[in-house]
């Protein structure tokens, strides 16, 4: 080969590797290797091991009183409490989200500044404080009464105290804080949709709440769904919050358990067990809404193909790896 | 057919009256039978027209009449005001003054007495379905089928039976060569299907206007002759026509008449013979040079 080009070698190239202008190029292809990736895998992988194995073998972890109090009655009525209270929580604060989000976005200045300050006070505290302040809502009102307003005389009435049950301030608290998030994520859904498509809509002759609810809410829910889904199971973690007021929720159950005993560790890895698996089925859930309002759009989530994971490590560059 | 101008309102019009009177006979020429006393019925009647965006006046007076059948090409630079004037038509925008006559029905006003009163939002929608829209972007429904966007609003505002608009849709897809489509999702469709679509879209509300708000402009350019030649199929069914566009090509041979627009104001209106081939206001003429 003695027409290597003075170019080809000034770029770093090796003058016995260009092909000569009858010469084919070779059929038989080795692939690029990944050290790196192979070696990393295995040193993980060891790591892993040794926790696993260190898990399984140290006494303190108790794995016998895990098992112990898995289904444990009190631990159960606990979970139910979680659950219910999550389930509850969120529906009614995406119920107040949807309405503090149309405030916001409302062209009456009132309602979309009274909407905004909710919305900063209630995103900008910590949801531990303003369930401790609902807890002693009773120092700032004694007695909560339905009368005429401005110092008319009363309808009904009650102590405060009788009226927010541990239950009644778990529910407000959660659902006042989770309505302001909801109603930033519903927002930012709605205006997310192209004002174009409502202008179709409205050409086409659709009345303001038809085109809503078929084509701007369709729309919307598809940016919407894939945070609500992670502010239910944000939800869900963040009820043991209740605790600090006594709701026997699956935290305080257990806190009532080793505190007696001081079982605590295998009672913490109850709780974790039961809200980690919670939140798989969540995910899982979440994954599947999202992919059925994923339609007709190219970015959606498509079903995973994975390939082996000696191929994937190993790494061929098609497929697999991206 | 005439071209009717009411210029009662409009600023230094006197000055182009005279061109309207030519265009006039020009016209007349095609169709001897008819004359000024035998005129066929403005489907659309645009009067005083105006509106301002801020501080900016975007249509300062604009008369125009339309008639049953007649296809209108609008020419004239971006920010001229034809595209307001378009969404004028259907109320997308409502005018500061003057007023939409759509096939005797005042467009986003009810009509009492001497006074116009302002429609609730789902009055003026019911309103608008005698006015199809066609825009620069398309705007399918991109989470609905193709099937889907065309039966959507027919079903739910008119009320109509699916299986029958079915039936109906799927003879529009055919009209329109997309009769495969049926089932696939705007964003898998090209441009050019995706316009032909919307077209389609707009045509099952079974309107007496049709607005095109330049359909071509968002196309590729290898794209945009299928789209011209549905519009020029839909425009020999005798359909009333409002075309936007920078097409001169389209105007020239389609058109029943060519509107020229400057400034919100239209300063030329005849056929295309005249406002194209024999362009009077020095505006037209300087736009067509850039154009040709």
């Amino acid at each position: 080969m003695s027409v290597a080009a003075p170019t080809g070698a000034a770029r770093g190239r090796h003058a016995h590797e260009r092909l000569a202008a009858d010469q084919l190029p070779p059929t038989s292809v080795v692939q690029l290797k990944h050290p790196v990736r192979l070696a990393s895998a295995v040193l993980v992988g060891l790591v892993a091991l040794a926790v696993l194995y260190s898990m399984a073998t140290n006494e303190n972890f108790q794995w016998g009183r895990v098992w112990f109090y898995l289904f444990d009655p009190q631990i159960m009525a606990g979970l139910r409490s979680t659950l219910i209270l999550t389930v509850s929580a969120m529906s009614m604060g995406l119920v107040l989200g949807v309405v503090l989000a149309t405030c916001r976005i409302s062209r009456n200045p009132v309602l979309s500044t009274v909407a905004g300050v909710y919305l900063w006070f209630f995103r900008g505290t910590p949801l531990l404080i303003q369930l401790i302040f609902w807890f002693n809502f009773a120092a700032l009102y004694p007695r909560l009464s339905l009368s005429v307003p401005f110092g008319g005389p009363e309808i009904v009435g009650a102590s405060t105290n009788e009226v927010l049950t541990v239950w009644f301030v778990a529910l407000l608290g959660l659902t006042l804080n989770e309505a302001a998030y909801m109603a930033e994520i519903i927002r930012g859904g709605l205006l997310a949709v192209p004002k174009h498509q409502t202008e179709a809509a409205q050409a086409l002759g659709m009345s303001p709440l038809m085109l809503f609810r078929r084509i701007v809410l369709p729309q919307a829910l598809r940016v919407i769904i894939p945070p609500t889904g992670n502010q239910v199971i944000g939800m869900l973690k963040y009820s043991s919050l209740v605790s600090i007021i006594a709701l026997p929720d699956l935290l305080y159950s257990a806190q009532l358990i080793y505190s007696q005993n001081f079982e605590t560790i295998p009672l913490l890895i109850v709780v974790s067990f039961w809200y980690l698996l919670c939140t798989s089925i969540l995910t899982v859930a979440q994954r599947r809404v999202e992919r059925h309002y994923g339609r007709g759009t190219p970015g959606a989530p498509a079903p995973r193909t994975p390939g082996s994971l000696r191929r994937r490590i190993a790494g061929t560059t098609q497929g697999g790896t991206r | 057919m005439s071209i009717s101008v009411d210029a009662t309102q409009q600023t230094g019009a006197e000055a182009m009256e005279t061109e309207r009177e030519q265009g006039r006979h020009e016209t007349g020429q095609g169709e001897p039978s008819r004359d000024e006393s035998s005129r066929d019925e403005a489907v659309v009647r645009i009067v005083g027209l105006r509106k301002s965006f801020g501080g900016l006046e975007v249509l300062k007076g604009v008369d125009l009449e339309v008639e049953r059948g007649q296809v209108v090409c609008i020419l004239g630079r971006s920010g001229s005001g034809k595209s307001t004037l378009l969404r004028c038509i259907n109320h997308l925008e409502r005018p500061d003054s003057g007023a939409v006559v759509v096939d005797g029905f005042v467009m986003g006003y009810r009509c009492k007495g001497e006074t116009l009163h302002e429609l609730r939002p789902s009055e003026a929608a019911r309103q608008r379905q005698a006015v199809g829209m066609v825009f620069q972007s398309f705007n399918l429904f991109p989470h609905l089928t193709v099937m889907e966007n065309l039966v959507e609003a027919p079903r739910k505002v008119q009320g109509r039976r699916r299986a029958e608009l079915v039936v109906e849709a799927q003879a529009l897809l055919k009209d329109v060569g997309l009769e495969a489509k049926a089932d696939a999702y705007p964003g898998t469709l090209s441009g050019g299907q995706q316009q032909r679509v919307a077209i389609a879209r707009a045509l099952m509300m079974q309107p007496t206007v049709m607005l095109f708000d330049e359909p071509t402009s968002a196309l590729d350019p290898e794209l945009v002759g299928e789209v011209l030649e549905a519009m020029k199929r839909l425009a020999a069914t005798g359909m009333t026509m409002i075309v936007v566009t920078h097409e001169v090509a389209f105007a020239r041979n389609v058109a029943d008449r060519v509107v020229f627009m400057a400034d919100g104001v239209v300063v030329e209106d005849g056929p295309p013979s005249q406002v194209i081939d024999a362009p009077r206001a020095p505006e037209t003429q300087t736009f067509l040079a850039t154009m040709l």
